[in-house]
């Protein structure tokens, strides 16, 4: 009998694990791979090739989180802090984004480089003030609890004390499309180009859609309290992984894998604990899912247990991923043309011009994916050679728009979209296709069947307007507690989403020790 | 309050849309001596009835009535001044394949035809009449009321804001939730919570893109759905109607009622500035060069012709002007206005189907409409595009001679901009086959009783009616322009900032529509600033 089980060993499920034995309950993660992460793992991808299987960079992960769980005092290390980003186009110079030395930027037009310190700037305010919320539990409306009331004073206040200015601005792009923000602000394609390159990442919007902001705002919002900005995890993302098991072991907390959760046991309306795949059955007091909502409800729990209001909130969550994963395994270093050696530490973003990203959307809105897709590159072996065989190198690219439901079916598709990934990236690095060893794709579909998240969206449900704050996942499960009494949910698919930021694992780990003092 | 007479009023309206009438009622009913000045030598703005082939009377514009507040009406006694509106018989979407869905406001037919599409759709749409009759509950009483300032901590913005929250607050818990959702989500994800079947998504979907820049899976166009949902006739919400004579009967009847309440009009009397000494409004100047004096201006104009053209840029705050430049105004739709020679078959419809004495449309999927989209993106008119169809002369007689129809289509989208570059007559042409192709292709002999067709573009709006870049919002309405926000942070309350100065038109909160909103409000505003006055 254990106070609490955790279902899923991803980060978010770590971290919640963490928090739980720290505060001195006896905790057990049932991760169903071999190996903690979940979708935050390093694995080998080709002989002697290491890549981090999903997310690539870490950049969102508070350091209050990162310092109470000690993850550098166990082995965590940065391979490279800081990362610069470059846009890239096939027909021109780069760009260097770098708030801090805009004359590449002034070189192309002045104007925009007066103006990108002050937007960077701007952001960044209405980021920080917007911060403080990714770290509570949502509020619910409407309620006469003062508790809720007080949450909601306070939030309105914070934006109120970013003085009227600040504040109109707040309100008005918080539901803007990036394309009209950037369009006010800037001329230069491609720097507007990687600019809503951010917005959109992850993401199964548009520039041209309204709300694509919010995504913005929330990456600068969570960067602004980041341990260590843009930066890539010596030994890939997977370290990480490993630092937050090690710290749930030193909090006394007991961590199984290759345990695969068939189902979530309730004895009369109350969790009681889970079956394993293997029949095995372990009694809990409280049963924490870091798998996805559809997963957790639908699956592990059965609709049965739930009102037919509910099941249709979740079963309506929009929960399609778009993006896919590229991994190369290179011969050589691949030759950017005109790309700086150093510029090569960070990532390079493949989006010349909004136009360009909202062509590569239109497809994802027919269940094609993209002609010319947009791409994050990275090249982590660059900066941490450990991940490919001496003198080789490894490649791992973010590319959109590869929609969850291909109308031609990903398994006939895959190949024809890697060869169209790869010439998209040619163009830009001429040779790099003679360099490839190997080559592997992830759909979106094989991140559903390789990491159990149903859609394979990498923030387990759409994070957009209406999926955000008080309705994310669900109304009714947005306070990381369910319908189902000692059920929690700690993964990506609740406020604050995912991508390695693990605050929905320590909010969901405060939650419960709230409701349990 | 200085009498009129020697060229001084006591208020100046600049344009004579319905908006602008409807202010100019509610100043002159307050017993102010009210000038009305308007551009073209009709009154009416987008709102008009227009004698353009012989015997027939097209509603070249705006084309259907369902927003006009009923307050509005009842106030300025509207019905007394030949304002009659007849509602919709029904309505229709022809399928590509031959089949069609018709919406009939018979509730028991309109079920039975549901369920020939879809049985499960035919229970769900009970479940979305609900909602969105909730919507519009919610959303009605805020329609007249002027959006408080968030930003600011006036007693009257703090009171308007709680009053907000307390109205907000009785929908209770869930339907909070609901509601938020409803208002940021797309409207193709919002019938996907109802809907199964693709026409009778794509039937409703129509009017969540009509006159606006955004695709049916857009985040925000589910509440543009509301925003042509809330039509309200005889108290039956949600329906839409003709004005009997067109649309011009709106207008005819709200300058008729301001004449009556002491009113003036001037039509043919473009304005070419207002106004403004020592930070305040002192009147216009009209094209003639003859001065009018007034110390209130009020103008029906969208923000950007009022700012940017009518106003001197030194009488304004340059952040203020950049605000106003960065106001988002996109021309998105065309207009066909057809007179024919007798009623066109449609096969898809049952003869005598009382649909087709409503709204028809041809898209028969969410997809078609996206794409109708994508073309608009591009910076051509959709090649698909979606028509809001209308024949109103079989329901009211006097709009063509007997025997004859006047046909109204609403093209949703044409671009201000052609990529291909500035609009001309061989283009104008071109768009116009296009739309009759699209609906020739649904009835073998509408082509052959056409005996004449109007075709208006954005540009062609913008040029006769003077609507920047012909759209017929005045603005998207879009969350970053919509109540505080619309038309600027700061300036939603009608009030510009030079005293004196106020804005009427569909640029102001709650935005375009013939509604008539904007128009009442802003009246309310200028009457509690005169008050304060004395």
């Amino acid at each position: 009998m254990y106070d609490c089980i955790i279902v899923g060993g991803g980060h978010n499920g770590l971290v919640c694990a963490a928090y739980l034995a720290r505060a001195r309950r006896s905790v057990l993660v049932l991760e169903a791979a071999d190996q903690v992460g979940g979708a935050a793992v390093t694995r080998e991808f080709a002989p002697g090739f290491k890549v981090s299987a999903c997310a690539h960079l870490l950049h969102l992960m508070p350091g209050s989180l990162m310092r109470e769980l000690g993850l550098d005092a166990r082995g965590l290390r940065m391979a490279a802090a800081h990362l610069p980003s470059t846009a890239i186009a096939a027909d021109q110079a780069p760009l260097a984004l770098d708030p801090s030395d805009c004359s590449g930027l002034a070189a192309r037009c002045a104007a925009d480089a007066a103006a990108y310190p002050r937007y960077r700037q701007r952001l960044q305010r209405l980021g920080a003030a917007l911060q403080p919320v990714l770290e509570a539990t949502p509020p619910r409306l409407g309620t006469a609890s003062w508790q809720d009331r007080w949450s909601w004073l306070r939030l309105g206040w914070r934006i109120r004390r970013l003085g009227r200015r600040d504040m109109r601005e707040l309100l008005r792009i918080g539901g803007m499309c990036v394309q009209d923000l950037l369009d006010e602000q800037f001329d230069t394609p491609l720097l507007k180009g990687a600019l809503g390159f951010d917005a959109v990442l992850g993401a199964n919007l548009g520039p041209r859609s309204p709300g694509s902001v919010l995504p913005l705002l929330y990456r600068t919002a969570a960067e602004a309290r980041s341990g260590s900005a843009l930066a890539q995890p010596a030994g890939g993302i997977g370290a990480v992984s490993q630092a937050l098991a090690a710290a749930v072991f030193a909090a006394g907390g007991q961590i199984r894998t290759g345990a695969l959760v068939e189902r979530i046991l309730v004895n009369e309306d109350r969790v009681a604990g889970v079956v394993l795949a293997s029949g095995e059955r372990i009694a809990a007091r409280q049963v924490i899912s870091n798998a996805d909502p559809k997963t957790t409800f639908l699956k592990l729990l059965g609709s049965e247990h739930l009102d037919t209001g509910f099941v249709r909130r979740v079963t309506g969550l929009r929960a399609g991923g778009v993006t896919a994963k590229l991994h190369l395994a290179l011969g050589r270093l691949p030759q950017f043309t005109g790309v700086a050696p150093q510029a090569l530490l960070g990532r390079l973003l493949l989006a010349p011009s909004l136009a360009y990203i909202e062509r590569a959307f239109n497809h994802a809105k027919y269940g094609e994916f993209s002609a010319q897709p947009i791409i994050e590159v990275t090249v982590p072996s660059v900066s941490d050679p450990g991940l490919a065989p001496a003198g080789k190198h490894v490649l791992s690219a973010l590319v959109q728009y590869a929609p969850y439901q291909l109308l031609a079916g990903w398994q006939h598709e895959r190949v024809r979209f890697t060869q169209l990934i790869i010439d998209t990236l040619e163009q830009c690095a001429p040779g790099l296709r003679a360099g490839i060893e190997a080559a592997e794709l992830l759909t979106p579909m094989d991140i559903e069947r390789e990491f159990r998240i149903n859609g394979g969206h990498w923030h387990h449900a759409e994070l957009a307007l209406d999926q955000f704050f008080m309705v994310r996942p669900v109304p009714g499960a947005a306070q990381y507690h369910t319908p189902m009494s000692g059920l929690y949910l700690c993964g990506a698919g609740c406020h604050p989403g995912g991508g390695v930021m693990g605050l929905a694992g320590r909010n969901a780990a405060r939650q419960l020790l709230r409701e349990a003092a | 309050m200085d009498g009129g007479g020697n060229g001084r009023h006591d208020a100046i309206i600049v344009g004579a849309g319905h908006n602008g009438l409807v202010a100019a009622c509610y100043l002159a009913r307050a017993g102010l001596d009210v000038l009305v000045v308007e551009r073209n030598d009709y009154i009416g703005g987008a709102a008009v009835s227009r004698q353009l082939y012989d015997g027939f009377t097209y509603s070249n514009c705006s084309y259907v009535c369902s927003l006009l507040r009923t307050e509005i009406i009842r106030e300025l006694n509207l019905p007394a001044y030949g304002l009659q509106i007849i509602p919709y018989e029904g309505g229709c979407t022809m399928m590509r394949d031959g089949g069609h869905l018709a919406l009939y406001d018979n509730h028991d037919a309109l079920r039975r035809e549901i369920a020939r599409h879809s049985r499960r759709d035919a229970e769900s749409y009970e479940r979305y009449l609900r909602d969105m009759l909730r919507q519009c509950r919610f959303i009605k009483p805020l329609l007249l009321r002027e959006p408080p300032d968030p930003t600011s901590f006036k007693p009257r913005d703090v009171m308007e804001l709680l009053h907000l929250a307390r109205h907000f607050h009785r929908l209770g818990e869930q339907r909070m939730y609901d509601t938020v959702r409803f208002w940021t989500m797309s409207c193709a994800d919002f019938l996907d919570q109802y809907f199964e079947s693709d026409i009778v998504k794509a039937h409703l979907a129509g009017s969540s893109i009509i006159g606006t820049a955004l695709g049916p899976r857009s985040p925000g166009s589910a509440y543009v759905l509301l925003h042509h949902y809330m039509g309200n006739i005889d108290g039956t919400v949600g329906a839409w109607g003709f004005a009997r004579g067109g649309m011009g009967a709106v207008t005819q009847a709200l300058g008729a009622s301001l004449q009556a309440s002491g009113g003036q009009l001037r039509s043919g009397a473009p304005v070419e500035r207002i106004l403004v000494r020592d930070g305040r409004a002192s009147g216009v100047v009209l094209a003639s060069g003859e001065q009018l004096r007034a110390r209130i201006v009020v103008s029906n104009l969208d923000v950007r012709r009022t700012f940017l053209e009518v106003m001197d840029s030194k009488d304004l705050p340059p952040e203020f002007l950049a605000q106003v430049r960065n106001f988002k105004i996109r021309g998105s739709s065309g207009k066909l206005n057809i007179a024919l020679d007798g009623l066109p078959h449609f096969p898809a419809i049952p003869h005598g189907s009382p649909s087709t004495r409503g709204d028809m449309h041809v898209t028969d999927t969410i997809d078609m409409l996206e794409r109708a989209y994508d073309d608009w993106k591009e910076g051509r008119w959709s090649r698909a595009p979606y028509i809001d169809m209308l024949i109103p002369t079989q329901i009211d007689p006097t709009m063509a001679p007997s025997g004859k129809h006047y046909m109204s289509v609403f093209v949703q989208y044409c671009p201000y901009r052609l990529a291909e570059g500035e609009w001309n007559d061989a283009r104008r042409q071109s768009f116009g086959r296009t739309v009759i192709d699209t609906i020739g292709a649904h009835s073998p002999d509408f082509k052959d009783l056409i005996l004449h067709a109007e075709i208006r573009t954005p540009w062609d709006l913008e040029n006769e009616v003077g609507l920047t870049e012909g759209n017929i919002f005045q603005g998207e309405l879009t969350f970053d322009q919509l109540l505080f926000n619309r038309p600027i942070p700061g300036y939603a309350q009608y009030r510009a900032p030079v005293r004196g100065v106020y804005m009427c038109g569909s640029s102001t909160h709650p935005g375009g529509g013939v509604m008539g909103a904007p128009g009442a409000n802003a009246a309310g505003a200028i009457l509690r600033d005169l008050k304060r006055a004395h």
